[in-house]
């Protein structure tokens, strides 16, 4: 019984030393800045180098230039998402983001609890009526929607001037409304400078775990090279990476997806279809600071430099001038409505 | 928090007996329940303190943020009652089968399941009917969903021998991708992960009675949780279904023996086991969202491991500990600001690395001083 009483006294001692430790720099209460965020990711969270990371970019931004105060929150499980937003409202944030579409019912929800509060969610999932019209959200919450078939007729555009065979692919993940909008748009890309080209398309399921299956991105990958495609554009989630793995094993080309992912294979990604988070995090955040916030939906697109795609130092060399000049010509069209890019088949 | 020992003796819950005897082994028996999880807590404290002090922050002030987060404030502490609803139930379950000597890692699927099977009961049900009318066929609907779940695994251990913890883990793969198909080919609202809302028998919320609580998702499912443990603590130490369960877990060869069929006993400890984690899921089915949401287990079926092991497998235990658990995963999203989220999962595994040490190693030190004495 000694022992233990003395173990339990060591334990308390240290316990009880460690709660008068100071590190130099722990945080007290920051001042509050005078716009202050609040940020919750989705579960998965940091370092998906997509989606979450992409958010964190432009809060972080924010931070530097705009003077802002941002606070991030990661969830553990379901509850946590409507728990992290409650907790960020209750604390008195001036604004509120959601960043993910499952954060659309817990925003709506919480938005008639903190009227005062602005929210604003990335790919918030706005709901129609039984006659189609959509549904608005509450007045003080955002609905961050990105235009990715405009993206994506661009990078169909540009794999149709670049092929050889005339012959391209398209790998979706879950065969949903969601990826079809990149699969309607790319189609129209390619046939908008080739109507004599054909487009290969392949989805790798119809569960989540389609976003999730690089084996199956490979396999579909190597089918469509097998049948004469010479270039592949996935939006698949991490199942793109079977169909890059693919591309370095045949020699042919791939275009990535939501971020830059000339990384994951270089010299065979022509380019990438990007999807502006960080762009739109950042903007949201200013129009609280400059007290021009408001509601409604926000179709992010080419005009907005809500999507786009990646021309960089790294794949110059694979794109020659004048087919850069002739795809930001039709960029150009898009933005100026002249050319009407369909979201649904 | 009771830390009963996780082997069964035979007086474990029993009837005292009288004397000047029982009181000394009353004695003996709470100091083995107590000291332990003291132990574990003040070491998993200390690792919590060195964690912090390496990200750069105070001890005092991130325990302090979590202690407000939780336990301090109306709302905290509704989420950390309902975090502990669903722990309690998966906790509950395995802690079930572990006395039968099962190890049920399925808890996680049977839970999905629970929920799902609930949820198109109430889809096809008209909307507006009373819930305390439909509680009782929800809470069918869920333990049968559960129930068959855990009762292939107990069907396949005793006509061929299978091994629990092969079948249980596979049936995760297998039922999680199943409801997910189901869910979005059949059931989901389109850009969403979810179903349509459930119209009929949505149970209250606690803040329906007490109005602090607003905001929070506890509900009156936890009732249901708590009825749950009393039953199984009847079921466990008072029926003879239970002690042969008990004594299945113990010894099977010996129940043989004695005239019990294991493969009887394991079949219904798993069926039961996967229905109590089934019902699990009316919490947020039922109680919270009023919609079956893919993945919404979010783990809890893998978590309720812990609580029964540091539950002791004893009913009133694992409810201790599911709120144990809740408070460090709630108190973790109050101290984000400060720490990352991986704190509070290394948080979790010290708890229970140092119950593992702490139980067995407290009682050397407690039987020792008694042969002294």
């Amino acid at each position: 019984m000694r022992k233990l009483l003395v173990l339990l006294a060591v334990l308390l001692l240290v316990h009880g030393a460690f709660l008068f430790v100071r590190p130099s720099g722990a945080s007290a209460a920051r001042t509050q800045a005078d716009v202050n965020v609040g940020i919750v990711f989705d579960v998965g969270g940091r370092g998906d180098k997509s989606f979450n990371d992409g958010a964190y970019v432009g809060g972080t931004r924010a931070e530097r230039e705009l003077g802002a105060h941002v606070r991030f929150i990661e969830p553990g499980d379901g509850s946590d998402r409507e728990s992290g937003l409650r907790l960020l409202a209750a604390e008195g944030m001036d604004l509120v983001i959601g960043v993910g579409f499952i954060f659309t019912d817990d925003i709506t929800q919480l938005a008639k609890d903190y009227p005062n509060t602005k929210f604003a969610g990335i790919d918030f999932a706005v709901s129609s009526d039984r006659y189609g019209n959509p549904i608005l959200p509450p007045p003080n919450v955002a609905a961050l929607k990105f235009r990715e078939e405009q993206g994506s007729f661009l990078v169909g555009a540009l794999a149709a001037l670049e092929s050889r065979t005339k012959k391209v692919g398209f790998i979706g993940g879950m065969d949903s409304p969601l990826i079809q909008k990149f699969e309607v748009g790319y189609r129209a890309g390619v046939k908008q400078v080739c109507p004599r080209c054909t487009v290969l398309v392949g989805y790798a399921g119809v569960t989540p775990e389609a976003f999730r299956n690089p084996g199956k991105g490979k396999e579909l990958a190597l089918s469509q090279y097998g049948q004469g495609a010479d270039i592949i554009y996935h939006a698949s989630g991490s199942t793109g990476l079977g169909v890059f793995e693919a591309a370095r094993q045949t020699g042919h080309l791939a275009i990535g997806v939501d971020a830059d992912q000339y990384a994951e294979a270089p010299g065979h990604v022509l380019t990438s279809m990007v999807k502006g988070v960080d762009e739109a995090v950042y903007d949201v955040i200013k129009l609280v600071k400059e007290h021009r916030f408001k509601g409604g939906i926000y179709q992010l697109g080419l005009a907005e430099h809500g999507v786009g795609y990646v021309y960089d130092a790294n794949n110059r060399a694979l794109i020659p001038d004048s087919v850069r000049a002739r795809v930001e010509t039709l960029g150009a069209d898009i933005v100026a409505g002249r050319i009407n890019v369909p979201s649904t088949r | 928090m009771t830390m009963a020992s996780p082997e069964i003796s035979p007086a474990a819950g029993g009837a005292p007996p009288s004397g000047g005897t029982s009181r000394i082994a009353a004695r003996a028996r709470l100091e083995e329940a107590l000291l332990p999880s003291l132990v574990a807590l003040l070491v998993a404290a200390i690792v919590g303190d060195a964690l912090i002090v390496s990200f750069g922050q105070a001890p005092a002030a991130v325990f302090r943020l979590l202690l407000d987060g939780t336990w301090g404030n109306s709302y905290g502490f509704g989420q950390v009652l309902y975090k502990a609803t669903t722990l309690t139930f998966t906790g509950l379950a395995i802690a079930f089968a572990l006395r039968a000597g099962l190890f049920n890692i399925g808890a996680e699927s049977q839970l999905a399941a629970g929920g799902f099977t609930a949820a198109v009961v109430g889809l096809s049900l008209p909307p507006g009917l009373p819930w305390i009318v439909m509680l009782p066929v929800y809470v069918a609907a869920a333990a049968l969903g559960g129930g068959i779940v855990g009762g292939v695994a107990g069907e396949l251990k005793s006509r061929f021998g299978a091994h629990e913890v092969i079948t249980t883990i596979m049936l995760n793969f297998i039922v999680l991708a199943l409801l997910s198909y189901l869910t979005s080919t059949y059931l989901k609202v389109p850009e969403t992960l979810h179903t349509t809302e459930i119209r009929s028998g949505a149970v209250p919320r606690l803040a329906d009675f007490f109005e602090p609580f607003h905001g929070s998702a506890a509900n009156l499912v936890i009732v249901v949780a708590a009825l749950s443990c009393a039953t199984a603590w009847w079921y466990l130490f008072r029926t003879r279904r239970g002690f042969e369960l008990r004594a299945v877990g113990l010894q099977p060869e010996a129940a043989e023996y004695a005239g019990v069929r294991p493969g009887a006993v394991w079949t219904r400890a798993m069926a039961i086991s996967g229905a109590i984690a089934g019902v699990g899921g009316l919490n947020f089915v039922l109680g919270y969202k009023h919609y079956y949401e893919e993945g919404f287990a979010g783990g809890a079926g893998f978590l309720g491991i812990a609580v029964a092991l540091v539950g002791g497998t004893h009913p009133l235990g694992v409810a201790l500990a599911a709120l144990l658990f809740a408070t460090i995963s709630q108190g973790g999203l109050a101290v984000n600001a400060l720490v990352p989220k991986q704190f509070v999962e290394v948080l979790q595994a010290v708890v229970i690395i140092a119950v593992a040490v702490s139980v067995p190693e407290v009682r050397r030190l407690l039987r020792a001083r008694r042969r002294n004495a």
